[in-house]
């Protein structure tokens, strides 16, 4: 073991139902420093902490501790905190009806010589443990009456104060504005220099460069590399968490783009936002054109989706559809002016399991039309017909239950839905996840031909390559934010340079 | 030690506390003449609602933990035919069956809050289960409304506690000199509040149910046992409420089926008239005292009044509970809004 190493994960391994979550991942942190932990969503960042906090039990590995001897295999997050390792989540784990005084002792109150809590010295220690960490905190005041950065703070001060060694922060600052970000960092570096050990989860970007000093990237549940800062430049680091080697990175060209500044515009969106899912942003879409929403899991793609459509709603901006400005409280609204959103979580937000293919197929159309409106049966089944043609779906007849057919036919259903509808706008979250190959090109084909129709179309997917065999626009999405535009040169290399952003020190 | 602001929960307490002394002082004006205004009022007030006070303390702190125990009511009405059919036709020891009767509220309370706390039921059903059983075993010790008609439990229970100095004595109409008393279970009564008020201010148990009703996950991440605080909470409340019942039992000295229907009514309404939230965390037992008064002077207010039906206390707690619940909501807004 390297000196002053308080924490070493070796050999990881543990499986979900079906999955391999981890396997075999190594895990090493020292004394004063902030170790950044990324990855996709799904990569397995989670999953690991959970196995170190005992929220998990894992199948194979060894974790090594600092100060105790042998494995440690810790079986609740208690377990954990009493060996010195203590987790601050996004969502505060404090009590916000009790004193801040009271959830930095509860547990452990100061007692007095009958037995009874004694609230003095209680308060006085308080008062000195946030006021050593230049916390403006009233400690007996209740915890609800501070901002969620401060309680924060003040959880990382208990847990500070319980003697851990090894400080796990899982998406402390999701929720937390630009400057309480800045005295969370603050405080990060202090305790460093006091000699904890910060694992810091996170996915936003500029944090891990503003304040870390060493990342370890996972991938699909594997590790891929711990690095210091200072050898992985953002690129690199968007290549190590996509799965993409950056230098061996061939451009592939595509034809020469459409210029489509001359078509009439179908959706004109001026600073639409939803708080705290993403932040204000324009965006043009001309008619028959395909754009692309590109960024890392969890930078917005799907929510800069969900606010057109109405699934969020929009809290400032102004939206335009066919050069009429409108409002769009529900997705009803958004169905009426012609649009259609295919979520990118099929099973939970698409289909509906227990219905055939045909009542999945009318669902889109029968509710714009409104309950009172029925389609009689006969139009239902040529409606059913016509889309199980056009669209190949493969299936034994119309009235098979949806949950019988294989992924992808399941989301060509789900496609002929909305294409029931009519639609001159479509939405289209990770049309191609988890179907065939076969398939995908077939989905990628439609995508054209709709928009050859004239329809407009937001394409979005984690495989750049399929988005730059579709789209003729790429939006780049970063950390809740629209970042930028992509027209000309629509290459794999200038996307990736996009979605990592700022540092262009490569 | 700095003195906390005023938050809104101390300010509602304030709201409360102010509110009986208006009602309480409008009942003195206007009754004035019919004998409201003397000192024995008041105390009659906590004379007749010991046995509440006592459940009304219980109730509290399992709303704090976001709880609730419906059987309250039920197991009084148990523990009082107990008494009187132990006492009366079976001639068994008052202590022992005392004694019996608070290890019978330890153990009921023991079951519920195993229910509760470690099968994760709900408190409401687990509780109506409870309220079932007591009212029906109630009625399997003894059918008939039995009266403790002799023996010392039933002389005890007479006991004039005069208050000294004379405090608050008048000459009536006669011309004799009438002393305020309370009686022993008025003082059982005050003693279970004050332990309650002490245990939940300055115990680890006590402010391990603030942190459980705040928040449970936060209350076992933060390494507190959630399931035994809820099972100590239950049967603090049915052993609190079980020496309720024999307060409740020296006021009546009697045992009857349907005697206490509703109590757990009157104490839930008490406990969120005096601040208590039934999401849990928030509340106190001095909220709920006065909760109680506020309960027993509205009544006694009807009772002076003479011509009015005696539902119409049940409206005017309909009214207030609708009062302090839209207060509750209030601030919570405001506090929402400030953030």
């Amino acid at each position: 073991m390297e000196n002053n190493v308080v924490l070493t994960m070796r050999g990881i391994s543990m499986t979900f139902p079906g999955v391999k979550a981890l396997d075999n991942v190594d895990f090493t942190l020292r004394k004063g420093e902030i170790h950044a932990l990324m990855g996709e969503n799904g990569a397995g960042k989670s999953t690991l902490i959970k196995c170190l906090t005992g929220i998990n039990a894992f199948e194979a590995g060894e974790i090594h501790v600092d100060g105790i001897d042998g494995a440690v295999v810790n079986h609740s997050t208690l377990d954990a905190q009493n060996k010195g390792i203590s987790t601050v989540y996004q969502e505060v784990n404090l009590c916000p009806n009790l004193s801040v005084a009271e959830n930095l002792f509860i547990g452990r109150e100061p007692l007095t010589r009958f037995g009874a809590i004694d609230w003095k010295t209680m308060v006085k220690k308080s008062q000195k443990i946030v006021d050593d960490l230049d916390m403006k905190v009233d400690v007996t005041q209740n915890l609800e009456e501070y901002s969620l950065a401060m309680q924060q703070m003040i959880a990382i001060a208990r847990a500070v104060d319980m003697d851990c060694k090894v400080l796990i922060l899982d998406e402390p600052t999701s929720s937390l504005d630009d400057n309480e970000v800045e005295k969370l960092f603050v405080l990060m570096r202090r305790l460093r220099d006091q000699g904890v050990g910060i694992i810091f989860v996170t996915h936003f970007l500029e944090q891990v460069y503003a304040v870390c000093d060493r990342i370890t990237v996972l991938r699909n549940g594997q590790l891929v590399g711990e690095y210091p800062i200072a050898d992985l430049p953002r690129v690199k680091l968007v290549a190590a968490m996509m799965g993409k080697d950056f230098d061996d990175l061939a451009a592939i060209k595509t034809d020469d783009a459409k210029d489509f500044s001359d078509a009439p515009v179908e959706i004109d969106a001026k600073g639409l936002s939803h708080a705290g899912t993403i932040k204000p942003f324009d965006l043009v879409i001309h008619k028959g054109e395909v754009v692309g929403l590109t960024g890392l899991l969890g930078s917005g793609r799907s929510e800069l989706a969900r606010v057109i459509y109405g699934a969020d709603k929009a809290q400032t901006g102004t939206l335009k559809v066919d050069g009429k400005e409108v409002k769009i409280n529900a997705p009803i609204d958004a169905m009426q002016l012609g649009m259609g959103l295919l979520p990118d979580d099929r099973k939970a937000e698409g289909i509906i399991e227990d219905l055939s293919i045909r009542e999945n197929i009318i669902l889109a159309l029968q509710a714009k039309r409104g309950m009172f409106k029925l389609l009689s049966a006969s139009e239902q089944n040529r409606i059913a017909d016509e889309y199980i043609k056009v669209l190949q779906i493969k299936t034994p007849s119309r009235e098979t239950l949806i949950k019988q057919l294989s992924g992808g036919n399941q989301q060509k259903v789900i496609l002929g839905r909305w294409l029931a509808t009519d639609p001159d706008f479509l939405i289209l979250d990770e049309p191609t996840r988890g179907i065939d190959v076969g398939t995908k090109t077939e989905i990628q084909k439609l995508v054209l031909q709709l928009a050859g129709e004239g329809k407009s179309i937001i394409f979005i997917s984690s495989e750049i390559e399929e988005m730059l065999r579709t789209c003729s626009k790429m939006e780049v999405l970063r950390d809740g934010a629209k970042v930028g535009e992509i027209t000309e040169n629509l290459t794999q290399e200038n996307v990736m340079k996009a979605i990592a952003g700022g540092g262009s020190d490569e | 030690m700095k003195r906390t602001k005023m938050n809104s929960n101390t300010l509602l307490l304030f709201i409360t506390i102010a509110l009986f002394i208006v009602m309480y002082a409008a009942g003195c004006i206007i009754y004035g003449s019919k004998g409201f205004s003397h000192f024995q009022t008041f105390l009659n007030i906590l004379i007749t609602n010991s046995g509440l006070l006592c459940v009304a303390c219980g109730m509290t702190c399992v709303m704090l933990t976001g709880g609730i125990d419906i059987s309250v009511g039920a197991l009084i009405a148990m523990d009082c035919m107990f008494l009187a059919v132990g006492i009366d036709r079976w001639g068994w020891n008052p202590i022992l069956l005392c004694v019996l009767v608070l290890v019978i509220g330890l153990v009921f309370g023991f079951v519920q809050g195993f229910l509760v706390g470690y099968l994760e039921i709900q408190p409401f059903i687990v509780s109506m289960a409870g309220m079932f059983f007591a009212r029906g075993m109630t009625a399997v010790i003894c059918t008939d409304q039995v009266s403790i008609s002799s023996g010392w439990f039933k002389d005890i229970a007479g006991i004039k506690l005069y208050m000294p100095f004379n405090i608050g004595a008048y000459t009536n109409s006669k011309g004799v000199l009438q002393v305020p008393y309370i009686r022993v279970h008025v003082v059982i009564a005050l003693i279970v509040l004050i332990v309650i008020f002490l245990m939940l201010r300055y115990t680890k148990f006590g402010r391990s149910l603030y942190a459980v009703g705040g928040n449970e996950t936060s209350a076992k991440m933060m390494g507190l046992d959630v399931k035994k605080t809820k099972l100590k909470a239950y049967m603090l409340s049915s052993f609190v409420c079980s020496i309720g019942g024999i307060c409740y039992c020296m006021n009546t000295l009697t045992g009857s089926v349907q005697q206490a229907t509703g109590l757990e009514m009157d104490a839930i309404s008490s406990a969120v008239i005096g601040g208590t939230l039934l999401t849990g965390g928030v509340g106190n037992v001095i909220g709920s005292f006065f909760g109680v008064l506020i309960n027993g002077t509205i009544s006694t207010l009807v009772k002076t009044n003479g011509k009015l039906l005696s539902s119409w206390s049940n409206i005017a707690v309909a009214a207030l509970l609708c009062f302090f619940i839209v207060l509750q909501s209030i601030f919570a807004l405001l506090k929402e809004r400030r953030k």
